[in-house]
C-alpha cells in the first residue's frame, strides 16, 4: 500500500471512530432503548461474543455473492457480444433484457424458492438476476463505442470479424465492463440478501431475520456491520483487479504526457 | 527494407453521391498516379478529398467509375494498404510496439520475426525506447509518429494519409514533415496525403492536386520541381513562393480566399 492508500485508510477509521463515539455518547445521552437503537459497544460486543458462528453466515453470504456475480459475469458479457454481433438479437433480446430490468427482482424472488428450493440455489438465481443487468447493458455500451477511426483502420486492415470482436471491441468495453462490475458487486450482496430473506437457515440475511424475529437489535446490526464490510471488501476487490487488468486506462495513469 | 514494389493508383471519372441526401461529394473525378508517387490533395475542408481517399481505401465504395490499385480494381480494402488518420486511432490498451504490431497480427504475419523492423522504424522517428509506453503516455506529435510507424511496418504498396497533422501545432506539424519525408525517401512508397495546408501540400509533394469545393472536382494538378531532401528553409524560396502563389490564385478563383478591398 503507497502512501495515499495508507492515509485515506486512517481517514476513514478516525470518521468511524468519531462517528461511532457520536452515537455511544447520543444514546446513552437522551436514554435511547437498546431495542430501539443499541450503543456501538453492545453491538461490538455482540458480534465478538459469537465471532465464529457470524463469520459462517458471513462466509455464506460471501459464496453465494461470488457465484451470482460470476454467473453474472460470464453470461452477461456472452450475451452482450451476441447482441452486439447480431442486428436479429440486438431487437429481440436486448428488448427483452431492458424489459425484463424494469420488473423488480425482489419480487419474483419467492418463485426461485418454488422453483429450486430452499439451498444455496435460489440465492445464487436471485444474486445473479439483480447483477446481470448491470454487466449486459455497460458491456454493449463499451462494445459500441469503439471510435469510428478504429473501426476503419481494423476494416482497412483488413481483419476478420473475430479479430475485430477480440483485438478491437473487446478490450475497448473493459472499462465499461469493469463500471458495470462494480456496480454488479453490489447488487449481488443485495440479491444474496434478498434470496435469505425469502428462505434460508444460513447466511447474514437469514441472521438479521431471525434476530427481527426476537427483537435483537443488537444482533441485527451485527449483522448490517459485517454486511458493511463485506461489501466494501468486494467492491475493493474489482477495483483492485481493475487497475492490474487495465494498466492503460486513462483514469489511473499516474504519469502525464511530455513533449 | 523496402521489398514490396510501390502500386500506382488510376482513378477513373469516379463520382460519389451520399445516398439519402444526394450530396455529391466527389464529381467525375480522375487521376494516375505513378508507382512511388507523393501526391498531396489539398483543398478546403468539406471538398471530398477525404472521401476520394477512403474510396482508394477501400472504405467508401464509388456511385460511379472505379479505381485500381496496383493493377485491381478496389472493391474492399486493398492488400497492403497503409492507412493513417488525422486523429491517431491507436489502441489505447496496447503499447506503442504492440501498435505497431497490429497490422502484422491482423494479417496473420510473425510478429516477432518484425519486431526489429519496428524498433528501426521508431528509431527513425526519434521514439526509441519508448516501446513499452502506453498512449495515453505520448504527447500528440509522438501518438502521431506512432501512427505512421504502424502504417509502415507491414512494408504497404501504399500509404493513404487522411489529414494526418491536422491536429497538431505548427511545429510539431514542421517537426513531422521533415520525418515523413525521410521515410518516403528511404521506402518510396506511393503516398496519397490529404491535407488543407498550403505549405505542408507543397513541401511534401512531387504533385499537389488541387480540389474544388461541392461538388468535389478536380480544379489544377501543379508539379513540384524541388530538389529533395528538401529543407524547410526550402519554403522561403522563390520557386515554393510561386506554387504557392498559383495555388492562393485558385482558391480566390473559388470565392474561397477574399482580400479585403
Amino acid at each position: 500500500m503507497n502512501r495515499q492508500s495508507l492515509q485515506g485508510v486512517a481517514i476513514t477509521t478516525m470518521t468511524l471512530i468519531v462517528f461511532g463515539l457520536i452515537w455511544e455518547a447520543g444514546v446513552s445521552y437522551f436514554g435511547v432503548k437498546p431495542i430501539v437503537l443499541p450503543p456501538p459497544s453492545a453491538i461490538l460486543r455482540e458480534l465478538f461474543s459469537e465471532l465464529p458462528w457470524y463469520l459462517g453466515h458471513a462466509w455464506f453470504t460471501l459464496i453465494v455473492t461470488l457465484g451470482g456475480f460470476a454467473l453474472a459475469v460470464v453470461i452477461g458479457v456472452a450475451l452482450a457480444v451476441l447482441i452486439v454481433e447480431s442486428k436479429l438479437l440486438e431487437k429481440t433480446i436486448y428488448t427483452v433484457i431492458v424489459g425484463l430490468n424494469s420488473v423488480p427482482k425482489v419480487a419474483i424472488a419467492p418463485l426461485f424458492v418454488i422453483w429450486m428450493g430452499t439451498g444455496a440455489e435460489p440465492k445464487l438465481a436471485i444474486a445473479f438476476l439483480i447483477a446481470v443487468f448491470a454487466i449486459v447493458i455497460d458491456t454493449v455500451l463499451g462494445l459500441k463505442s469503439v471510435p469510428a477511426d478504429i473501426l476503419d483502420l481494423g476494416r482497412a486492415l483488413r481483419g476478420s470479424r473475430s479479430m475485430m470482436l477480440w483485438r478491437i471491441r473487446f478490450p475497448c468495453a473493459l472499462p465499461s465492463l469493469f463500471a458495470g462490475m462494480k456496480v454488479a458487486i453490489s447488487l449481488a450482496l443485495v440479491g444474496a440478501i434478498v434470496g435469505e430473506f425469502v428462505s434460508s437457515q444460513r447466511g447474514l440475511g437469514y441472521v438479521i431475520l431471525s434476530a427481527q424475529g426476537t427483537f435483537d437489535t443488537a444482533r441485527v446490526f451485527a449483522a448490517v456491520f459485517l454486511l458493511a464490510i463485506l461489501g466494501m471488501l468486494l467492491f475493493a476487490a474489482i477495483v483492485r483487479i481493475e487497475r492490474w487488468a487495465l494498466p492503460w486506462h486513462a483514469s489511473q495513469k499516474d504519469y502525464s504526457p511530455s513533449a | 527494407m523496402s521489398e514490396r514494389a510501390a502500386a500506382g493508383i488510376r482513378i477513373e471519372r469516379v463520382v460519389k453521391i451520399f445516398g439519402d441526401v444526394g450530396i455529391t461529394a466527389l464529381n467525375e473525378v480522375s487521376l494516375d498516379i505513378a508507382p512511388g508517387e507523393f501526391v498531396s490533395i489539398l483543398g478546403p475542408s468539406g471538398c471530398g478529398k477525404s472521401t476520394l481517399l477512403r474510396c482508394v481505401a477501400g472504405l467508401d465504395t464509388p456511385s460511379k467509375g472505379q479505381i485500381v490499385v496496383g493493377g485491381v480494381p478496389v472493391s474492399a480494402p486493398p492488400e497492403h494498404l497503409g492507412i493513417v488518420f488525422q486523429r491517431d486511432a491507436l489502441l489505447e490498451w496496447r503499447s506503442v510496439i504492440d501498435n505497431l504490431l497490429l497490422p502484422i497480427e491482423f494479417r496473420g504475419g510473425d510478429s516477432r520475426a518484425v519486431r526489429p523492423h519496428a524498433k528501426a522504424l521508431l528509431r527513425m522517428v526519434g521514439l526509441e525506447g519508448f516501446e513499452d509506453r502506453y498512449p495515453s503516455q505520448l504527447s500528440g506529435g509522438m501518438r502521431q509518429r506512432v501512427a505512421i510507424c504502424r502504417a509502415l511496418v507491414d512494408d504497404p504498396m501504399l500509404l493513404l494519409m487522411d489529414e494526418p497533422f491536422g491536429a497538431l501545432d505548427a511545429l510539431t506539424r514542421d517537426q513531422l514533415n521533415i520525418e515523413l519525408q525521410r521515410l518516403w525517401l528511404a521506402n518510396r512508397k506511393t503516398v496519397l496525403f490529404v491535407t488543407h495546408s498550403i505549405t505542408e501540400a507543397i513541401f511534401l509533394a512531387d504533385r499537389v492536386v488541387v480540389f474544388s469545393p461541392r461538388p468535389g472536382s478536380i480544379a489544377d494538378v501543379i508539379h513540384v520541381d524541388l530538389p529533395r531532401p528538401r529543407k524547410l528553409a526550402v519554403r522561403t524560396s522563390e520557386l515554393f513562393h510561386g506554387y504557392a502563389g498559383r495555388i492562393r490564385t485558385l482558391f480566390e478563383g473559388m470565392g474561397l480566399l477574399k482580400e479585403d478591398e
